[in-house]
């Protein structure tokens, strides 16, 4: 099955999210593995809240 | 007296006041004390160059570190063969992504921790300096690469080009700094922050 991934495979993807673009197939992928999975949410939603503190530091070493 | 009938300081005495504040980023970003004394001495005589008015010292913290951010990608563009071969030669074969704990199948030993609210627990000054260690304890070309993206805020394809580094080479080096500092922050706040 081509769009299978196993959970360390879509960390991996989670990670990598943040510098560049996914293909396709592995965005589906991710996609249809959250829909099933427990565990892997809760690291997206680890990268996607290290995302916004990153974003609220850079905006506090710049404050305007 | 009341502080209101000193004289206000001069430009120059601001600027100088801010030192401290720039080689903090200066330091972060170019992970060498004398790359980041220069940019810093540089950012501080083009300042002197064209003294401006500000209404207030963040509006003067804010253009300040605008100009060192442009010096500092200079400074890379400079010594863009330095860069990245220090090549963080105590950094362990093992790829980081083990920190999370997967079983031989690939699925999780333990499911990653809640971390909670993000915007609530980000808020602090204290979280800020945990992060800042956090990154200060990459090795030194993920550091810079991270903050390139992160702090410079320039894209994967600008950052290969102005090093000079294949995207494969870029990606993973990011794919480790991200994944160190994610560790570091779950051992050195999450840990402690949130409830079991």
């Amino acid at each position: 099955m081509p769009l299978k991934r196993t959970c360390k495979e879509v960390a991996s993807l989670l990670v990598a999210r943040e510098d560049r673009a996914l293909v396709w197939s592995d965005r589906l992928a991710l996609r249809l593995h959250m829909l099933v999975c427990k565990a892997c949410p809760r690291f997206e939603r680890q990268m996607l809240g290290m995302r916004n503190q990153l974003k609220e530091w850079r905006n506090y070493t710049t404050p305007d | 007296m009341s502080s209101s009938s000193l004289p206000a300081p001069s430009f120059e005495q601001q600027v100088a006041d801010l030192h401290g504040y720039l080689m903090k980023f200066a330091r972060l970003q170019l992970r060498n004390e004398t790359w980041a004394e220069d940019a810093v001495s540089e950012v501080m005589l083009a300042a002197l160059a064209k003294p401006q008015t500000f209404g207030n010292r963040s509006q003067l913290k804010t253009w300040l570190v605008g100009i060192l951010k442009h010096k500092i990608i200079d400074a890379f563009r400079l010594r863009s063969r330095e860069v990245c071969q220090s090549s963080d030669s105590n950094d362990s074969e093992e790829d980081p992504l083990e920190y999370l704990g997967f079983k031989a199948d690939g699925h999780y030993i333990e499911p990653p921790a809640e971390w909670g609210n993000p915007e609530q627990q980000a808020s602090s000054r204290e979280f800020f300096e945990v992060l800042e260690i956090c990154i200060s304890h990459l090795p030194a070309t993920q550091g810079r690469l991270f903050l390139m993206r992160e702090w410079l805020e320039l894209s994967s394809e600008d950052v290969c080009k102005e090093l000079g580094l294949t995207a494969t080479n870029l990606y993973v080096q990011l794919h480790r700094a991200r994944l160190r500092l994610r560790e570091c922050l779950e051992l050195n706040w999450y840990g402690k922050a949130v409830q079991p």
